[in-house]
């Protein structure tokens, strides 16, 4: 057993005084380096010397993704410019993407989380690693990559699209642990098909999925079609990237790595600390972050912590597997969307209305997503030329602003339904069976 | 010279084309001529009719998108080659025919087509040049009421 998997067995009570000694250390660096946090813990009449256990946390302010949006770019940043060695984004709410900053102590820490997470699973140093996450601002392919080189297994940085490349590679290169989304490696598997190659023939044993929702059915797709085991990666940009907790052979929630995420359960509606085994939206505070360390930050996910040992052993917390939000955002091939976004660019466009509608769909394997959009008179003639130029134009600055591929549906004014105060904006029929 | 003719938007889904005429029946106004534009997810219909403000009205109140625009009536011979002759002042002139449709009035030897033109002044002086009638408001209704 190596250093780094031992990490995942330690006992609890050592693990606890370690989580203390970090989480206290950090709060004393963001308070006196980061304004932001000073003034949130001065406004909440709180110091760091307050935190006298890891349960006092909940005494500390909350951060939100509205907070790195203020703080756009760099000013929540807790070290010298000097001292950042890598910058990734993910796409924002109003335009400008939500930017995260990191050390080159963080980018060790990732590492070594991603590490731990592929083995979860059971991937080894002799493994040939194919990174199908896209790489670039984007955290799932360099995080990926990283990890990977970490556990000392042979990378292919091979990045998203090009299918029949991809599955070219597999073949030719012997690849044995596949990571990306889900939705993708399920494309890749009917595309296989189409070519007449049976995945079952190659090397393939692993696969390591994440970056968006999915369902057990998938899981039980992926591996009846191909000798893979597919594990489940959670993770956010804002606290790291792929790798927050990840889960292993069991599937009974996903590890979290505690002794550098530190996770809580809290109510959505108060902010409330709940107790342990109780549903609600998980937060999580960095404890070794250095570039931009999160303190309590609301991912909007619910969730459940459990603290007993795993039937693989490991004695660090899991997480149920995340299917709902408390917010109204979607993730859809890997993007974060909030309907908001989709009215602001509309408003930037003469000629459409805020009502709008948006479904989101897995036809196949891959999300679809369909906004709906009322035609207004002024947009309307006797030509089918302006409203297709006005479909293009959404399509366009849709694609721009948020990185998605929508299908844009016009529709007649009046029929999109208006609830009382807010219109139903979302329909998403990709989680029912 | 034109003619008012009435656009209205359509949502790709069962039932829409009813509605539409089922309004304007109950208006009481009458359809000369119509033509259906469609894309994969909408249609525009397009439509020549008797009273154009009550049938504006009538959808309006609906709830129906609807829109009145101008475009040209013009009277072409029922002999073979009639419509080639047309078309070809045109194309000599550099007008472009964004859409046309025609009247129904199956027993007229003097069918009338309806023009939407890019270049609407350059196309009625290729008309006027050539000696051809382009037809009023007036002349249609009575044309369609004679059919």
């Amino acid at each position: 057993m190596n250093d780094l998997l031992l990490k995942d067995f330690v006992e609890r009570g050592a693990l606890e005084r370690l989580q203390y000694e970090r989480l206290r250390e950090t709060l004393e660096r963001v308070y006196n380096n980061v304004p932001f946090y000073r003034k949130s813990f001065d406004e909440a009449g709180v110091k760091p010397s307050d935190l006298k256990t890891l349960k006092d946390l909940s005494k500390f302010p909350f951060t939100n993704k509205t907070d790195l949006r203020d703080n756009y770019p760099f000013g929540l940043l807790a070290v010298p410019q000097k001292d950042i060695v890598r910058i990734h984004a993910s796409s924002g709410t109003t335009g400008k993407p939500t930017v995260v900053c990191y050390t080159r102590h963080d980018l060790e820490c990732w590492a070594e989380t991603m590490c731990r997470t592929f083995q979860l699973g059971g991937a080894t140093e002799n493994d040939i690693f194919q990174v199908g996450y896209g790489y670039g601002l984007f955290t799932g392919g360099l995080g990926a990559h990283y990890g990977a080189e970490r556990l000392g297994a042979s990378v292919i940085p091979m990045g998203g699209g090009a299918t029949e490349k991809q599955i070219m590679l597999i073949r030719d290169f012997g690849t044995t642990v596949f990571c990306g989304t889900p939705s993708y490696f399920i494309h890749l598997i009917e595309e296989a098909e189409k070519l007449g190659v049976d995945l079952k023939e190659t090397k393939l044993r692993l696969g390591f999925f994440g970056a968006e929702p999915w369902t057990e059915a998938m899981r039980d797709l992926i591996e009846s079609r191909t000798n893979i085991k597919a594990h489940d990666i959670f993770g956010l940009s804002e606290i790291m990237g792929p790798g927050v907790s990840a889960d292993c052979i069991y599937h009974e929630g996903l590890h979290v790595f505690e002794d550098h995420y530190y996770p809580e359960i809290i109510d959505p509606e108060t902010g409330e600390l709940l107790p342990p085994g109780e549903e609600g939206e998980i937060c999580f505070t960095n404890i070794t972050k250095e570039g931009m360390p999160m303190i309590r930050y609301r991912t909007h996910d619910i969730s459940r912590l459990h603290y007993e040992r795993c039937r693989c052993g490991r004695t660090i917390v899991r997480m149920e597997k995340v299917r709902r939000r408390s917010d109204d955002m979607l993730i859809i091939h890997g993007v974060n969307l909030f309907p908001t976004q989709v009215e602001s660019v509309l408003l930037g466009i003469p000629g459409t209305s805020p009502h709008y509608q948006l479904v989101v769909s897995r036809p196949k394997a891959m999300d679809e997503l369909e906004i709906r959009v009322e035609v207004t008179p002024e947009a309307f003639s006797d030509q089918v030329r302006g409203l297709e130029v006005l479909r293009a134009q959404i399509a366009s600055r849709i694609k721009q602003l948020i990185g998605l591929s929508a299908r844009i549906t016009l529709v007649e004014p009046g029929t999109i339904e208006r609830s009382i105060g807010k219109a139903k904006r979302v329909i998403d029929l990709r989680n029912q069976k | 010279m034109s003619v008012k003719q009435l656009s209205i938007f359509l949502e790709n889904r069962p039932g829409r084309l009813v509605t539409v005429a089922k309004v304007l029946g109950d208006a009481g106004v009458s359809i000369l001529a119509l033509s259906v534009a469609d894309t994969k997810d909408f249609g525009i219909l397009r439509l020549i009719v008797d009273d154009v403000a009550k049938a504006d009205e009538a959808l309006h109140g609906q709830g129906i998108l609807c829109q009145i625009s101008d475009v040209t009536a013009v009277e072409i011979g029922s002999a073979p080659g009639s419509l080639a002759f047309v078309l070809e002042l045109f194309t000599k002139s550099g007008v472009n025919v964004e859409y046309m449709y025609a009247i129904a009035e199956p027993c007229s030897t003097h069918p009338v087509m309806v023009f939407r033109f890019d270049q609407p002044k350059a196309a009625l002086e290729a008309l006027a040049a050539a000696g051809i009638h382009v037809c009023t408001d007036a002349e249609v209704l009575s044309h369609g009421q004679r059919a």
